[in-house]
């Protein structure tokens, strides 16, 4: 689904990422590994270019997404993206959280429809027979948009069991409740893939289970999900394929059987000496 | 203090029985006029100005546009007050023969200045929120400007509202300049019933209360705004 082709970035002349080659499938489960300030943040970044990459393509779904040419907004609304320090929106409650962009982003396709009918019904009085263009039939008004975001937006903070908190800021509610929330605000715009950037290092240790619980059972789902982390664990248990980064390269790329068990690059033994 | 007596029979007898009270309501009218439709232009310019200069910064037209904001900026903030009236109301609509009225001027000459000073309190409330809020908003798929308005300038403008009330109540107090092209304001008005009988004790201290009275009501009301904005901070 994501091919990425010889990624490369530098910040002002510093080089980050040196040439990265990966293919992400449907329903793969990567978790990214490596030292701090080796390029693995980074690399999640330009995925879904939060970070415009400085060289080579990211192929998400037939489309180049690097090329600055592309609407990369309509892109990202395929691409869940899961913060290390959650990045709530404060001034909304939680459903208002979850609901926002589904609904803003389907209320502004409709406007765009509903432009699109009103220009051809008018440019079709003057096309021949047979060169009329479609006229899309608008099933949907604003109500039901939002209305059925709401019943998403339920279901999922049901899900979770935190629907009693719909109506709650952020700020009244606890680290792991928020990442949850903000991996069901995700969720919520259907997303092909997620990204996950580092999800429980802001965490208090009780609260790493229950983030990582939920991970888990997206991935039982078959959730695609990319996943920088700190969590051998969670790497060994629930990831199909483990990457080693480091100096901005991929290092290593395996199974997680043989990636823990059987490391070959020098630096990752180093490292899986040190971490485990 | 029979002489204090005697100024305060004079202001009264101007200010009553010779059209006195006319002149400072139109003097109130027109100084709150001005201040708030400058406050409320002042608002709307900055916003746009402030979300521009922090646009990213790696295409040309942000670049152009970020340079003539920088310019503009300078220019108001860089001049008086009362030299931007002078040469907006003498120089500049004569010039291009647009009639405007002198309370018309003033009105925009307001805007203008506090859109230039609105907007450097807007960017450093824009600056202020956390680039997390932005990022997320970009990674669910809306745009750089739906992001803006819908989750950074609500957050910002929670964090600057106490220097927004500053800005406002500089701008009440600097409406006293108007009078130099003509505009009938507080000031001027008793000014003007001091002139009538050479005293100008009273007037002047009138004058400082209603200004001190105003001040207070737009103190209190921030105050209230304030409040009302803390709701998704408090625990619930």
């Amino acid at each position: 689904m994501i091919d990425v082709v010889n990624l490369r970035k530098s910040f002002n002349k510093v080089d980050v990422l040196n040439g990265i080659n990966v293919t992400i499938n449907k329903g793969d489960i990567v978790a990214v590994i490596g030292p701090s300030g080796s390029g693995k943040s980074t690399f999640l970044r330009c995925l879904n270019c939060m970070e415009d990459p400085t060289g080579g393509s990211i192929i998400f779904k037939g489309v180049d997404i690097a090329d600055m040419k592309v609407d990369i907004n309509e892109h990202r609304r395929h691409m869940g993206m899961v913060f290390q320090h959650f990045n709530l929106f404060n001034n909304k409650t939680v459903l208002q959280n979850i609901m926002l962009a589904p609904v803003h982003l389907q209320c502004k396709d409709l406007k765009k429809q509903m432009r699109q009918n009103l220009i051809n019904s008018i440019l079709n009085m003057f096309r021949g027979e047979k060169n009329k263009k479609e006229i899309v039939q608008i099933t949907k008004n604003k109500e039901q948009i939002k209305r059925e975001a709401k019943e998403q937006a339920m279901t999922l903070l049901k899900r979770i069991g935190l629907e009693e908190k719909a109506n709650a800021y952020p700020s009244t509610l606890s680290g792991g409740q928020k990442q949850r929330i903000a991996i069901i605000r995700s969720l919520a715009m259907n997303p092909d893939v997620i990204l996950f950037d580092e999800p429980t290092s802001a965490l208090d240790p009780e609260m790493v289970g229950e983030v990582l619980e939920l991970m888990r059972e997206l991935a039982a789902e078959g959730m695609t999900m990319v996943v920088v982390t700190h969590e051998m664990g969670f790497a060994k248990e629930v990831a199909n394929r483990v990457i080693f980064i480091d100096e901005g390269v991929i290092k290593e790329s395996n199974s997680p059987k043989e990636f823990f068990e059987n490391p070959q690059d020098p630096r990752l033994k180093d490292f899986l000496a040190k971490v485990l | 203090m029979g002489n204090f007596e005697k100024k305060i029979e004079t202001f009264i007898t101007i200010f009553f029985e010779q059209g006195g009270s006319a002149k400072v309501l139109e003097g109130l009218e027109n100084t709150l006029t001005i201040a708030i439709t400058g406050l409320i232009i002042g608002i709307l310019i900055g916003t746009v100005i402030a979300t521009i200069r922090v646009l990213p910064k790696y295409k040309l037209l942000p670049r152009i546009l970020n340079a003539i904001c920088s310019f503009y900026v300078a220019m108001f903030r860089g001049t008086p007050m009362v030299v931007q009236l002078l040469v907006f109301y003498y120089v500049l609509f004569p010039i291009i023969g647009l009639k405007m009225t002198s309370v018309q001027v003033a009105i925009m000459v307001f805007g203008l200045n506090s859109g230039a000073y609105i907007s450097e309190i807007m960017r450093g409330g824009i600056q202020s929120v956390d680039p997390g809020q932005m990022e997320a908003g970009r990674a669910v798929g809306l745009s750089f400007g739906t992001t803006m308005m819908k989750i950074v300038i609500p957050q910002a403008v929670k964090n600057i509202l106490p220097t927004m009330g500053n800005e406002f109540i500089a701008l009440i107090k600097e409406t006293s300049v108007v009078s130099f092209v003509g505009v009938t304001d507080l000031y001027f008005a008793f000014n003007s019933i001091g002139s009538n009988s050479y005293e100008f004790m009273v007037p002047y201290l009138v004058m400082a209360a209603i200004y001190i009275v105003l001040v207070l009501i737009i103190s209190l009301l921030i105050k209230l705004m304030e409040r009302s904005l803390q709701k998704s901070d408090r625990r619930s």
